[in-house]
């Protein structure tokens, strides 16, 4: 048998809905069960370590494996964060104890992102704090990002926002990685650290429905044809390719069930996309967090 | 009924944290003597604060947001909510029968999901084991890599596990391997055929206050009875034998985690139009308080109330739904965990498939118990045996055979080119709630609005029931009960233990919230 190089991955979830593990589950191509037992790329197993939601081992086996030195050594492994991370007191996410405590999640990922290749927000909350971090913040929740910044802990940092994201988004990053190596993913990087592959462009540019908001033929209720400008749709403020794409094995979309687009993977949701059914701003429509590079040709 | 005293037993200490094969962060601690478990701690270990961050909030974006609380049942948070929501905006009456519809195949699709998932991703490793597969011989494919994933000891997320009771034969094994991957595709096809009215999942964006914002079409209704027909197959030929399959291994199994005897459900599945409260509209699953000397009573909101004295949140949160308040106290004395502890009528109540089961059969329900009563037949199984870790497994299994049945009946009621919707106004003031089942059970959603926002949201779920820490009077929760009194064979290896936290199928990020906003307004709630 040709020899199959192990590209070790951990999972871990913060203040989490356990929805971006959901979604992963429901990859297309590679299915679920394909990406744990095969190669990614020839050659290449991602071999799922740590996550919870389908480990068989539990308590102290799940710690000892987060704590496993030889895979550090061996070249070290891909952290991917689930969740937001609150700072707001020690005991609103733990995992596992360290000296008869409860161990902080804090803690745990940031001890984790040190031995890390790079570290993989899959989310929003991961990305930028998403709903936990929402108005009025109770948790003191921050994202992953923010958390390696206040502890100083230099690591590539990788963002695939979204409520939840796009299995596809997660895969194919995966995917570039151990085919065609890290440096690839990170060039393709915008300024919110996301893959241009898949953020690259407006939801907006690419809308079937842009054809009626051109000619001016909105809904203004639920189950009308024409745009959902008018019913809160934050199309023209959000980057992913969810109108290409499409969702759930290429079945449907948000606006595809007649439903405005609420930019869940931008860095302003919630708070600065709400309320979700009321048109945007206009106003305030340069405020919004664009790349840098796509806002100069706005 | 096991209480824990203020003398703590003697014995040693196990503790399991994190609790995996589950929604969540979860914590197990107990004292184990004599190789029997005398104390249990079940403990929610996160934190989020949801229902602060939705008070001052449009009230629309509730069913968006509460839907990720959980990215395991959002669907059933999203129907709950716009339930509450078509009560604050007077609208109960006013959804019409596409809308109706559609949200009930949504949330069947989202059971459908959740079950199976449960049984075969999270539960099964604690039965079958993967080894079987390392001399595979035959030419199916995916088990072919099972096999060479074994062969080259890429063994994650298959090991580390608990070693030294996997009975099962090798046929049975391979079998239930085979029935592990295939639910893996599954359970995928559920999110598909939810997503053709729903528009995407995990958080689908379809169900709104009033009905749902997808239009029913043919060809709409024609891609989802061509995944419904494949599902069905599946709980026919795949899911329902597997846990059969299981129990010839485990017969014992049969007998172990009984719980508190007390069972609780709201009814599911709306399936009238006419308005009226959620407790005494017609559904399909039916609704009932059966207690511990088998009464079966008529289940009242009013009886619903949260105590606190374990949990992790000042005193003055304790109180019914309507009323409740919110501040955290991570440090207060005597308190262990996040969840906290809703009583009815002041004791524990089981919620879920089994305590859905039990009451629609002792209520002789014409639907659930034609399904349920042959399969025991068959299993020679007594119902009493029903409150169990397998009954429970048993249980989720056969209520998707009963969804599934409904659910075709209900495409037919879909009438293409009608209204799905009704249109919205937001009210100035506006109160109501939500109680329907999600797949781990009995779930409440409380809403109030003042100035045209929410003023005070409140949501009393599943595994706040089941997961509850002990109450005011030290009487411990649901799952906590099953525990006490379970022999531990081998505590390095407490798969006794894990079996029956895991057979409650818990939601930890469900279940762990705060209350309303300090201040908030007291009334009577509408429901819907």
């Amino acid at each position: 048998m040709s020899e199959v190089i192990e590209i070790p991955v951990v999972w871990l979830q913060g203040a989490a809905c356990t929805g971006c593990a959901v979604s992963l589950l429901n990859s297309f191509a590679p299915s679920a069960s394909s990406l744990i037992l095969r190669e990614l790329s020839p050659g290449r197993h991602v071999s799922i370590r740590v996550l919870a939601t389908i480990m068989a081992g539990q308590g102290q086996q799940v710690i000892d494996v987060l704590r496993d030195e030889t895979v550090r050594e061996a070249g070290g492994y891909l952290l991917v964060m689930e969740g937001s991370i609150p700072l707001g007191n020690n005991l609103f996410a733990t995992l596992g104890e360290t000296d008869g405590r409860e161990t902080p999640i804090a803690d745990v990922a940031a001890d984790l992102a040190r031995g890390a290749m790079a570290v993989i927000c899959m989310g929003t909350c991961a990305a930028f704090g998403g709903i936990p971090a929402g108005e009025p913040n109770p948790t003191g929740a921050v994202s992953m990002g923010d958390l390696l910044e206040r502890r100083e802990i230099d690591v590539a940092l990788v963002n695939v926002p979204g409520c939840p994201p796009h299995p596809d988004w997660l895969v194919g990053t995966l995917a570039a990685a151990v085919r065609y190596g890290l440096p690839s993913v990170i060039d393709d990087l915008d300024d919110l650290h996301r893959p241009r592959t898949y953020y690259g462009k407006c939801i907006h540019e690419t809308c079937p429905r842009r054809a009626d908001f051109d000619a001016g033929r909105f809904a203004r209720a639920f189950g009308q044809p024409g745009c959902l400008y008018e019913l809160g749709c934050k199309g023209p403020v959000t980057f992913a390719d969810c109108p290409t794409r499409m969702w759930n094995s290429g079945i449907n979309w948000c606006i595809g069930a007649g439903s405005p687009c609420h930019g869940c993977v931008e860095p302003d949701f919630p708070d600065r996309l709400s309320p979700m059914y009321q048109k945007i701003d206009e106003d305030k429509l340069r405020e919004f967090m664009v790349p840098a590079d796509l806002k100069a040709e706005r | 009924m096991p209480r824990s005293g203020t003398n703590k037993p003697g014995g040693r200490k196990l503790v399991i944290d994190p609790i995996t094969r589950i929604e969540g962060h979860m914590k197990f601690e107990a004292v184990v003597d004599g190789g029997e478990v005398k104390d249990a701690h079940c403990a929610g270990t996160l934190f989020r604060g949801f229902e602060t961050i939705l008070t001052g909030r449009h009230p629309l974006d509730a069913v968006r947001l509460t839907q990720r609380v959980c990215g395991v049942c959002p669907t059933a948070h999203g129907t709950a909510s716009a339930m509450g929501l078509d009560a604050a905006f007077g609208l109960e009456a006013a959804v019409p029968p596409n809308g109706r519809v559609v949200r009930n195949l949504l949330l069947g699709c989202n059971f459908f999901q959740s079950h199976i998932l449960h049984f075969f991703a999270l539960a099964a490793l604690d039965y079958v084991d993967v080894t079987a597969l390392a001399d595979y011989q035959g030419n199916e494919s995916e088990l072919k890599a099972v096999r060479s994933f074994i062969e080259r000891q890429a063994l994650s997320p298959f090991f580390p596990r608990y070693e030294g009771d996997y009975r099962c034969d090798k046929d049975a094994n391979v079998d239930l391997v085979r029935a592990y991957l295939k639910a893996l595709h599954i359970r995928r096809v559920c999110h598909e055929m939810l997503s053709v009215f729903g528009g995407k999942m995990p958080h689908n964006i379809a169900i709104v206050p009033g009905g749902v914002t997808s239009q029913v079409t043919t060809d709409k209704i024609a891609t989802f009875a061509g995944k419904l027909q494949e599902v069905s197959e599946f709980i026919d030929d795949v899911y329902i034998p597997g846990i059969l399959t299981v129990a010839g291994a485990y017969g014992d199994h049969f007998e172990m985690g009984r719980g508190c005897g007390r069972f609780l459900a709201y009814g599911t599945f709306n399936l009238d139009d006419t308005a009226g409260p959620p407790l005494e509209r017609r559904r399909l699953l039916p609704r009932g308080l059966l207690d511990t000397d088998g009464t079966l009573q008529t289940v009242s909101a009013d009886r619903i109330a949260e105590d606190v004295a374990h949990s992790r949140y000042t005193d003055a949160c304790a109180a019914p739904p309507t009323e409740g308040a919110t501040d955290p106290a991570p440090d207060k004395p005597g308190a262990y965990s996040w969840i906290k502890a809703p009583r009815y009528s002041g004791t524990p109540a089981e919620v879920g498939p089994l305590a859905r089961a039990m009451v629609a059969l002792a209520a002789g329900d014409k639907v659930v118990k034609p399904v349920v009563d042959p399969v025991l037949a068959a299993a020679k199984l007594p119902a009493e045996n029903l409150p169990s870790v397998l009954g429970r497994h048993l249980a989720r299994a056969l209520e998707c055979r009963v969804i599934a049945d409904a659910m075709s009946r209900w495409l037919d009621e879909l009438r293409p080119g009608d209204p799905a919707a009704t249109p919205i106004e937001i009210p100035e003031q506006g109160r109501g709630a939500g109680l329907t089942g999600a797949p781990r059970g009995a779930l409440g959603h409380w809403v109030g609005i003042e100035n045209k926002v929410i003023s005070r949201y409140q949501m009393v779920v599943p595994t706040t029931w089941n997961g509850s820490p002990r109450d005011r009077d030290d009487v411990p929760g649901p799952i906590e009960q099953a525990l006490i009194g379970t022999k531990v064979r081998d505590r390095d290896n407490p798969f006794e233990v894990v079996r029956i936290i895991r057979s409650f199928d818990p939601c930890l990020a469900c279940s762990v919230h705060v209350m309303t906003a300090k201040g908030a307004p007291r009334g009577t709630y509408r429901v819907v």
